[in-house]
């Protein structure tokens, strides 16, 4: 979504109202992104408004003629990244998913258990990357922009995150 | 071997995990409003510092207040 450009400079230059035009239009895509990367609502409505708190702070350090999703979803990527990193959770399903929601049943809850222990066990960096490109399948490019690195970068993120996976799955005994 | 092995990772991923499409339910809005307003009504530490050193300089050199009066 093309914004004009001269509500970007208005946001720019630290103007509230162009800010509060800017949130409302993006705060969904954001938190969609962010929703992806922490797997849990009531946080990815908090990291929502950290994100954009972010990015008020940092207007005068945007440029106009550039993407502000783009921007923002770079933002929203490192607050996520700082969560994650913070809390050393462990990224999973939340227990009250309902079961419907889950892609294939034909696997044992026990396995399913032990993949998502695994997977929280990896550094954050490399389960976000792991989890964007594997599980959301969103295309490399759009991983490194939000990331800040090269496409290689990414598979090479992915890369190390599946090498890392399987060893810790075989710890917990599951052979893939 | 290595890329076979790979790919049953990723099945696994895929079948462990749910994507997540989910929209946002409510406006934040009013949310990050809040957020605003806290911080809006801080004053920062460079400020209370700045007024400590004004006032310690008054305190000091009480000739100094009528040229302060003059130039406010």
């Amino acid at each position: 979504m093309e914004q004009p450009r001269e509500l970007l400079q208005q946001f720019a230059h630290g103007d509230l109202e162009a800010f509060e035009s800017l949130f409302r239009q993006f705060q969904g895509e954001v938190y969609g992104w962010i929703v992806r990367i922490v797997r849990d609502p009531g946080i990815a409505e908090d990291l929502t408004v950290e994100t954009f708190w972010r990015i008020h702070r940092a207007h005068a350090r945007f440029d106009p003629g550039r993407s502000f999703a783009a921007w923002a979803r770079r933002i929203a990527t490192n607050t996520a990244l700082d969560y994650l990193k913070s809390a050393r959770v462990e990224t999973g399903l939340p227990e009250d998913l309902p079961a419907a929601a889950l892609p294939n049943p034909g696997i044992e809850q026990d396995v399913r258990e032990r993949v998502r222990r695994a997977f929280g066990q990896l550094p954050p960096k490399l389960r976000v990357a792991a989890m964007l490109a594997l599980i959301d399948e969103e295309p490399y490019a759009e991983i490194a922009d939000a990331l800040g690195i090269s496409i290689g970068a990414v598979k090479l993120r992915v890369f190390r995150a599946v090498r890392l996976l399987r060893n810790h799955l075989k710890q917990l005994g599951v052979e893939p | 071997m290595n890329q076979h092995h790979d790919e049953k990772i990723r099945e696994l991923l895929k079948q462990s995990f749910a994507p997540r499409n989910e929209e946002l339910g409510r406006d934040l809005w009013p949310q990050m409003l809040r957020r605003l307003e806290e911080h809006s009504a801080v004053v920062p530490w460079f400020d209370w510092a700045l007024l400590a050193l004004v006032a310690l300089c008054l305190y000091l050199v009480p000739n100094t207040i009528p040229l302060l009066l003059y130039h406010l």
